[in-house]
């Protein structure tokens, strides 16, 4: 019986040529001049990106039944806010022109910046990465747990990081198992962890079985430390205290302490006991990206939330030089206006053309005031801003490659 | 290894929904018990239960005789198999198997080689533990990923939904892998499947779920012969059952294509209903012309018209339509819905021998034999006359 292909796009996504691809092929079999090849994990299924107008998609065949249901879930977490790859559409109802069903296809926009862990590794193999790997990946599944989603599949493979001023955040790609509760049970939580550990190890083993992984790394302890890591960070986000009843700037104290972590408390619940001089403070709903939103806020600009700690900071300087030079302090949103368009802007666009899309701007600027730091530091004297820019894109972005849309023969 | 009971549990979601509903069921140490239903039956959250990914809102779970209820899913030493297969193409086979046992640190590499080389030659993987995943066979590296779930050694093996994202052909050598290694090692294994062809090729004993409600569990013949209810016969079998009307008179049956006497034994069943819905599956009818006339003590013979006909080389299906009142239609529609089957057939399914001449568009003379068929409430649903049906071989 003849099939009919449907295309399933969400709103102002669906790129006008999609149509034109070849469905009736199995997606490995595809010749077609929109395919475009980037460094990607592995995977079971069959991946491939096509770049049509300005934006590039990953493709993934799968049955029509677990497209769907990855396609909703994927919909669903990205709702709530959290970092996960844009699932934009769905094609379904395949057939081949011989005849014969062919499977479904989940659309999503290819994550620009992102690089999988094996790049990362190729790049810089020892333990601090390792160890910034953990920690992305337990801020992920915190988030998630608070929220209410079950991964089940969470492996260096199914995660993809942005770099985030020096540390990395990780975005979770693959939500083939993944289930929305409210509230997640505890055996599932202990449960993710226990599949997360051993994935790990499995990645990283096997990255030493090729060589990758420099030897002073200890597989068991990085497994371990992601354990650790997700406990105090899920106690610290989630866990009840209790204070006495009349020290209320403790419960400051704790909002606080939730805050450098980068997260805000937008809501927290206060119990008395029966008596009425103790208090029970419980964080009901934390959402990271405490700094994030504040340079939002200030500035307009949208970076991830090391990032945005790193601007916050250059922008507190600014403005104790500003003070320094003009001789009384600007309110805070002068300096943050003229940080935009005195610092940031101008160097930004300082970067030549062909050497954008190496970094991220914000990515750019917080790797460039490391430059000048080491800079300064070597000359004995502050190393200014078009110097320090000067020779961090002559000695260091040069030898990058472009990380928006990483492709590397392997 | 140990069994597995849960006592009148209960799963109720937040929402107030009912996922699992008062089920008690007792997995002998050493079975294979699958699980089945269609998709919201609540198998997969029994399991879920089961592993401790779940919480029992109320209700005893039992793993080995000792309650499990409160125990951490790691606590509960249950393998939960394919969940976690991915293989990793730069170790070895080996290694693939090896490395989960190195993570808890208990065990010394001799008894890591002992475990692993063990399970490899209950895999026959005993020549493949020095290649690379990319050497071996699609089932071969299933089979690896069943390794790691052997050399835990666990309690019980659970399998949820496995092979469903597998191609057909694998996804039957699969099957007859699992059940040949569930026998082999005798390890107490739920498998849940909502497929019922596949819970009828592999479990001891089958237990329907429909609603959160377990239906039925029996072995797959018994399923097959005396199903309890509407719901367990129209699920189990493929094709399904037919399900025709019946008008009741004494002990005279008329079904919209023939009328005939059922034995008195059969009509004491009926009690005082005058309609009822009649079951009867496509491989009990048989064309008369090669039917020896012998063997025609129970059957029911009479013609109708073909509509169309399907030949499958070892046997000819045959769709022969009929009408039906509008109260058992309605009941048959929200059947085919609970059934999630694709639609309400108000058509007879006949398979007969594939010898037979019956053409589409003719007027065919068949038989039934009307022993093998079933009478059900068309309210409640439940076989009345399941206690009569002959239990053939
Ligand atoms: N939207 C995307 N943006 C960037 N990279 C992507 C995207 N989607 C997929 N990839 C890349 O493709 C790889 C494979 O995708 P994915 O993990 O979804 O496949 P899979 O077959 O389901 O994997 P698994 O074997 O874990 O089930 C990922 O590791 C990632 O590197
Ligand atoms: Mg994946």
């Amino acid at each position: 019986m003849a099939r009919t292909v449907q295309f399933r796009f969400l709103a102002g996504h669906e790129p006008s040529n999609l149509i034109d691809l070849p469905w009736s092929v199995p997606l490995e079999h595809w010749d077609h001049p929109a395919l475009v090849r980037r460094t990607r994990g592995q995977s079971r299924h069959v991946v491939r990106f096509v770049h049509l107008g300005t934006k590039t998609f990953a493709l993934k065949e799968m049955s029509e039944h677990e497209a769907h249901k990855e396609y909703g879930v994927l919909r669903q977490i990205r709702a709530a806010g959290l970092p996960v790859v844009e699932a934009v559409g769905l094609v379904t109802g395949r057939e081949a022109a011989e005849g014969g069903a062919l499977d479904g296809v989940l659309v999503t926009r290819f994550l620009d910046y992102s690089l999988p862990f094996r790049y990362l590794f190729s790049i810089e193999g020892g333990a601090p990465l390792s160890h910034k790997l953990v920690d992305a990946a337990v801020v992920l599944l915190v988030r998630l747990h608070v929220d209410g989603f079950y991964w089940g599949d969470c492996s260096l493979s199914n995660l993809l990081f942005r770099r985030d001023a020096g540390s990395l955040m990780a975005y979770l790609v693959d939500a083939e198992t993944s289930q929305h509760r409210n509230p997640l049970p505890e055996g599932m939580r202990e449960h993710e962890l226990e599949i997360a550990r051993e994935n790990f190890a499995g990645g990283l083993l096997d990255l030493a079985a090729q060589g990758m992984l420099s030897s002073e790394v200890e597989v068991l302890e990085v497994v371990n430390m992601l354990l650790e890591r997700y406990g105090l960070l899920w106690d610290e986000l989630t866990g009840v205290t209790e204070i006495d009843a009349r020290e209320k700037h403790l419960i400051d104290q704790r909002i606080r302490r939730i805050n450098d972590m980068g997260f805000d408390v937008d809501e927290l619940v206060m119990e008395h006991d029966p008596a009425g001089d103790r208090l029970r403070i419980i964080p009901a709903l934390v959402e990271e990206g405490h700094h994030a939103r504040e340079l939002r806020r200030m500035t307009g600009l949208e970076v991830q939330e090391n990032q945005a700690r790193r601007l916050l900071n250059d922008i507190a300087s600014y403005g104790a030089y500003l003070a320094r030079v003009e001789g009384r302090a600007p309110p805070p949103a002068v300096v943050a206006a003229r940080w935009i368009a005195e610092v940031y802007e101008p160097m930004v666009a300082q970067v030549p053309e062909d050497l954008r899309g190496r970094l991220e701007p914000a990515e750019l600027f917080h790797e460039l005031l490391e430059h000048r730091y080491y800079l300064s530091e070597a000359a004995g004297y502050e190393v200014g801003n078009d110097t320090g820019l000067r020779s961090y894109l002559d000695s260091v972005l040069r030898f990058r490659p472009s990380e928006q849309a990483l492709f590397l023969e392997d | 290894m140990a069994s597995i009971s849960v006592k009148n549990v209960v799963k109720q979601y937040a929402d107030g929904f009912p996922a699992v509903n008062d089920i008690s069921l007792d997995i002998g140490d050493g079975e294979l018990m699958i699980l089945v239903g269609p998709s919201g039956c609540g198998k997969s959250t029994l399991l879920r239960m089961i592993a401790g990914l779940e919480d029992i809102t109320s209700g005893d779970l039992f793993i080995g005789g000792e309650r499990a209820n409160d125990k951490a899913p790691r606590d509960r030493n249950l393998a939960m198999v394919f969940q976690n297969y991915a293989l990793y193409p730069h170790l070895s086979v080996y290694e693939n198997i090896a490395f989960p046992l190195r993570l808890n640190g208990n065990f010394s590499d001799d008894e890591i080689r002992r475990k692993v080389e063990e399970a490899a030659d209950t895999l026959e993987l005993r020549d493949h533990l020095e290649r690379k995943p990319s050497q071996l066979s699609g089932g071969q590296r299933q089979r690896v990923a069943m390794g790691r779930a052997i050399v835990r050694q666990a309690e019980a093996f659970l399998f949820d939904e496995p092979l469903s994202n597998l191609d057909a052909k694998l996804r039957g050598q699969m099957r007859t892998e699992i059940s040949r290694l569930q026998r082999r090692l005798g390890i107490t294994t739920v498998y849940v499947t909502h497929d019922q062809t596949e819970a009828m090729t592999l479990g001891d004993r089958v237990a329907v779920l429909r609603k959160g409600v377990l239906q039925q569990v029996a072995s797959p013949r018994e399923l097959y012969q005396r199903p309890v209810n509407l719901f367990v016969a129209g699920f189990i079998g493929s094709p399904p059952m037919n399900f025709v009307p019946a008008e009741i008179e004494g002990r005279k049956v008329s079904l919209p294509f023939v009328s005939f006497e059922v034995p008195q034994e059969v009509a004491d069943q009926f009690g005082d209903r005058q309609l009822l819905i009649a079951g009867i599956r496509p491989e009990h009818f048989e064309d008369a012309a090669l039917v020896d006339a012998n063997d025609l003590s129970h059957s029911v013979s009479f013609s109708a018209h073909v509509d169309v006909t399907e030949w499958l080389g070892n046997e000819l299906f045959a769709y022969i339509p009929f009408e039906t009142s509008r109260e058992i239609h309605d009941r048959l529609k929200t059947l085919a819905r609970e059934l999630d089957s694709e639609s309400l057939r108000t058509q007879l399914v006949v398979a007969l021998d594939a010898g037979s001449r019956i053409g589409p568009g003719e007027d065919a003379k068949l038989t039934f034999d009307a022993s093998k068929m079933h009478f059900f409430d068309p309210v409640s649903g439940d076989n009345l006359t399941r206690e009569l049906a002959a239990v053939a071989s």
